[in-house]
């Protein structure tokens, strides 16, 4: 069993993948958490409740739509979709995040010191 | 309104997240235990990798919550805390708004009662007063009721116009009914047909007039007021059918009026057809106020047009008998001057009700200032608690906020306590109202009423919150937390709004001590002008009627109200009694008719100017106190002789022979075939409308005269008005003995309108008296107010400055100097305050003008007076702080530091 990174995520970090994951195909919050666990390998530490503030959020900004259907498991859950303005607001975020890393890799970079 | 719906959707997202994180629970149990876990341990794996579920709850609620709400009702809550923890602040502050708002919510209910509110009928905005002016008719159209209509006026308009939908007219009077327990005289209105139909008020039992009924010498029909029938039928629905007798007449009841409905501004007992004759009709008899429904959409100009072009028609239609000529009315110069019936209800109070609001909202200006006054004061003891806020992370704008919510606060806990006081407010306004303020029992606290106070509050509040709170909040955090603790000296600019304050209040204390100055004026030039009767107190009045019914002939009329005189005069304690057809300012409709004198020339087709006339009978001058300025009264013996003799007023005498002698032996006559009349006496002048109109010139008829239309018995004046001297006029000891005279006479009439003319002559300078309470009221209040802000900026900058005396003193400066210091700072701005409030005034006052009698609007006495006053009072006001400030021990105030 791999060790987790304890480790706080930033600011936004949470939404982004909710919405990249959301972008892939509709869900409800129990499929979403176990999908990002899963492709994140499980390094990433994400108390599976801070999933639903951030999903309250994203409602409230209109990024995604909810509603109630049956999950596979034959529960009722809401099923999350990713609406058009939280899909721009995605490409957005996901450019401004690499502009980011671009600029802390080329930091972080040896060679130069 | 997205806003609101997630206001109120806000339960159902809490429910549906927690059923989501159980349903999130439940799976994943469900998924460990398939994964071989036992259920206890995967209960609580899954749990533990969900986290506080508490806490995400709360979160998750978080996102949703609306923010400005919720940080307006922390500020709400933080203003009690602090507001309750200066409780005498907050109670000063608190009463001087609930003052403030009670007197605006009280005058504004009569405002909105009498001048806004829409009168008592159906679609009220359609009614209209046929009122029109003739220039050329002086005297007759003289007065607030312009030229009344003749029946056949009516008969015209109701014919030819095409502008109404319906019109009639109608005229108030009293009737005797008889037959019942004990005679009593009642007020009637008489209507024609269509003034039912055109009010459009349902009856409450029964039916209206019909036009049958209005047929000449029809049935004979009457209508109840609502008032008559509960208190003389205790409100029996079986009363419709009844027969009454009114003025000797039997009339059938064919219907209730519902509570609360008057005709126009005519309260009434008994409504009677008044069933024109229209064969009999003539041209003349402007007796009728007319009143019409305008079509839809027709306007007042309309109207006005309709009118002007039906009076030429009015004229070829009808006469005023053989030989007469029907266009001499030309000359009158008739105008339709129609207006809404709201208007004709009102009259000419708006003007004074609107003076009052103006004078209450001052009031409430000066009240807003002394509040800010205080909060200014406040604000800068709180600078420290703003400032350790402010370096805690608050912007600027939630302080303010914070200071503005608080003050609103306070502006609305001042209008409920302040509501609470204009209930009581209103009730004593309307047991001081002049009882001729219109609508008066329409008056009360409404929806629109409270809607008034609470913007009122609320934008009270924002005043007198907004200045303190911009000027101490935010900036100079370094320097106020710095500062704390210490008392530096306090810089000029924190002094500026201050004194701008006391200035503001000193100015609008002097406008309306200037009012209530010129209303006081008014009142004691009113006060001195002779009425044309004296000491009113002990003159006791009431009316008499003796109907055709009762006793027909006239010589027995007049000898049953001689031996009623005499009755009266036998009376313990009675000087002496008389009669007149009407005591001056008794408010009754009265006669007019042209004059012809004897030694003057009329030119065919012109008519001499009205003049209105009285019959009135021997000692009647006397009783009354009016003087006889030459000549004598007329006898009994000429008055039984039906001898050709009258009286005139003095102006009257003046205007047409030069002196009140030379009018003596002068003659009169009425029209053509009436004898002449000799003037045996002049009389003085008397103030008949009131006080303030001028004295009109007067005929004075005897009681009884001969039949000037011919053979036939004579005229006889058959209501009148007794007027009777004694000491005790008024008492009811004294009114039952009257009453037992009267009986001893005849048993069927009644007395009414029973007053002494003390209570006549108030009533009639009522409006004034009215105005004079509530300008003094609302002067009382400013000064108080106004002295009260004075006085405490004043203090406050002398503790401000106790180090600064302390430092003088100890040099060496002496009592007198620092004395001087303070009051010289109390002055200027007394001073400055007194010549912006004199050259506010000179504009406001004018405003004022037609409220005014015997002063003019810039009366420079009542200007000294009052700036006197005013700085005098602010002397006062400064003078105790200053004096105290002289007490400072210099040792004290600087080791205090």
């Amino acid at each position: 069993m791999k060790k987790p990174i304890q480790r706080d995520l930033f600011p936004g970090a949470l939404e982004m993948m909710i919405l990249r994951t959301l972008k892939r195909q509709p869900m409800h919050g129990y499929a979403l958490v176990q999908d990002i666990k899963r492709t994140s390998d499980d390094l990433l530490q994400i108390e599976e409740g801070s999933l639903y503030p951030a999903l309250q959020r994203l409602l409230k900004e209109g990024f995604v739509k909810a509603e109630w259907g049956i999950s596979s498991t034959n529960r009722r859950v809401r099923i999350y979709k990713l609406t058009a303005t939280g899909g721009k607001h995605l490409e957005r975020e996901v450019s401004s995040f690499e502009r980011m890393l671009k600029g802390i890799t080329q930091v972080l970079a040896p060679g130069e010191l | 309104m997205n806003w609101l719906r997630q206001l109120f959707s806000r339960q159902r997202l809490y429910r549906e997240l927690s059923e989501e994180i159980q349903a999130h629970l439940d799976e994943k149990i469900e998924e460990l235990v398939a994964g071989g876990m036992p259920e206890r341990e995967a209960k609580q794996a899954a749990l533990r990798e969900f986290g506080n579920i508490g806490l995400i709850e709360e979160k998750s609620r978080e996102v949703w919550a609306w923010p400005l709400v919720e940080e307006v009702f922390f500020d709400i809550r933080y203003g009690l805390r602090t507001l309750s923890h200066s409780p005498v602040f907050t109670a000063v502050a608190l009463l001087t708004i609930a003052i403030g708002i009670a007197a605006n919510a009280a005058v504004f209910s009569i405002v909105n009662s009498v001048l806004l509110k829409p009168l008592n009928y159906p679609k009220a905005e359609e009614l209209v007063a046929l009122h029109q002016v003739a220039p050329g008719a002086e005297g007759l159209a003289d007065f607030e009721n312009g030229l009344l209509l003749s029946p056949s006026m009516y008969f015209t308009y109701a014919d030819h116009n095409q502008t109404f939908q319906s019109l009639g007219v109608w005229i108030t009077g009293t009737a005797n009914v008889t037959g019942m327990a004990e005679p009593e005289q009642v007020r009637t209105v008489a209507v024609s047909d269509g003034v039912l139909q055109t009010l459009s008020v349902p009856p409450a039992v029964g039916r209206w007039f019909s036009q049958v009924d209005q047929v000449p010498n029809g049935p004979g029909r009457v209508m109840l007021s609502y008032g008559y029938w509960q208190r003389r039928f205790g409100g029996d629905r079986r009363v419709i059918g009844r027969n009454i007798m009114v003025d000797s007449q039997t009339r059938e009841i064919v219907g209730v009026m519902p509570q609360g409905f008057r005709f126009v501004d005519s309260d009434f007992d008994l409504t009677t057809p008044l069933a024109f004759d229209r064969g009999k009709a003539i041209l003349a008899g402007f007796g009728f106020h007319g009143i019409a429904r305008l079509k839809p959409g027709a306007t007042i100009a309309q109207a006005n047009a309709d009118l002007a072009r039906m009076l030429p028609i009015w004229m070829d239609s009808w006469s005023n008998g053989p030989g007469s000529n029907p266009h001499i009315y030309e000359t009158w110069r008739i105008t339709a001057m129609i207006h809404s019936l709201k208007q004709q209800v009102i009259g000419n109070v708006g003007e004074l009700l609107w003076v009052v609001m103006g004078t209450i909202g001052l009031v409430m200006l000066i009240a807003c200032a002394n509040v800010m006054n205080l909060l200014l004061v406040r604000v800068e003891a709180r600078q420290q608690e703003l400032a350790v806020r402010t370096a805690l992370g608050a912007g600027r704008a939630r302080i303010v906020r914070g200071l503005l919510v608080e003050s609103v606060m306070l502006g609305i806990m001042g209008g409920l306590v302040g509501v609470g006081l204009a209930y009581a407010g209103v009730r004593f306004l309307v047991a001081i109202g002049p009882s001729n303020l219109p609508r008066l029992n329409e008056i009360a606290i409404d929806a629109r009423t409270l809607a008034f106070t609470f913007v009122l509050s609320v934008l009270a509040g924002l005043l007198f919150g907004l200045i303190p709170a911009l000027k101490y909040a935010g900036p100079r955090t370094g320097s106020a937390l710095q500062s704390a603790g210490r008392t530096i000296s306090v810089s000029r600019e924190r002094h500026r709004a201050r004194n701008l304050l006391v200035v503001g209040q000193v100015a609008m204390a002097l406008v309306l001590l200037m009012s209530a100055g010129l209303m006081i004026r008014t009142f004691a030039a009113m006060r001195k002008v002779d009425p044309g009767f004296a000491d009113p107190l002990h003159l006791q009045v009431m009316r008499i009627s003796i109907p055709d019914s009762l006793i027909a002939q006239p010589e027995r009329v007049t000898r049953t109200q001689n031996a009623i005189l005499e009755k009266l005069a036998a009376i313990q304690g009675v000087k002496s009694a008389g009669f007149v057809s009407e005591m001056p300012m008794e408010g009754f409709d009265s006669d007019w008719d042209e004059i012809f004198a004897e030694d003057r020339v009329y030119a065919d087709n012109t008519i001499p100017p009205l003049r209105l006339y009285k019959h009135i009978s021997p000692g009647l001058l006397q009783t009354a106190g009016t003087k006889l300025v030459a000549g004598r009264e007329m006898t009994w013996s000429e008055v039984y002789g039906l001898r050709p003799v009258v009286m005139v007023s003095e102006n009257l005498a003046r205007e047409m022979w030069g002196t009140p002698s030379a009018a003596i032996g002068k003659r009169l006559r009425e029209f053509p075939r009436m004898p002449w009349h000799e003037v045996v006496g002049v009389v003085q002048d008397v103030r008949e409308k009131g006080v303030p109109d001028p004295a009109p010139e007067i005929v004075y008829w005897p009681p009884l005269m001969e039949n000037a239309f011919g053979p036939g018995p004579a005229q006889a004046t058959r209501t009148v008005t007794f007027v009777i001297r004694s000491d005790r006029a008024g008492t009811e000891s004294f009114l039952a003995e009257v009453r037992a005279a009267v009986q001893s006479v005849n048993s069927d009439l009644p007395l009414a309108s029973v007053r002494t003319m003390q209570e006549v002559y108030d009533k009639s300078v009522a409006q004034t008296s009215f105005t004079l309470v509530m300008l003094g009221i609302a002067a009382t209040m400013a000064l108080s107010l106004g002295i009260i802000g004075i006085y405490g900026v004043i203090s406050h900058t002398v503790s401000q400055r106790k180090r600064e005396i302390g430092i003088r003193l100890a040099l060496g400066a002496q009592g007198g100097d620092v004395l001087q210091l303070v009051l010289r700072q109390g002055t200027k701005l007394a001073l400055v305050g007194v010549a912006i409030g004199i050259g506010a005034a000179l504009g406001l006052t004018r405003l004022m003008t037609n409220l005014l009698f015997g002063v003019t609007a810039h009366d420079p006495l009542t200007f000294v007076a009052v700036a006197g006053l005013l700085i005098l009072v602010a002397l006062f006001a400064c003078y105790i702080p200053a004096r105290r400030a002289t007490l400072v021990d210099p040792i004290v105030a600087l080791r205090y530091e």
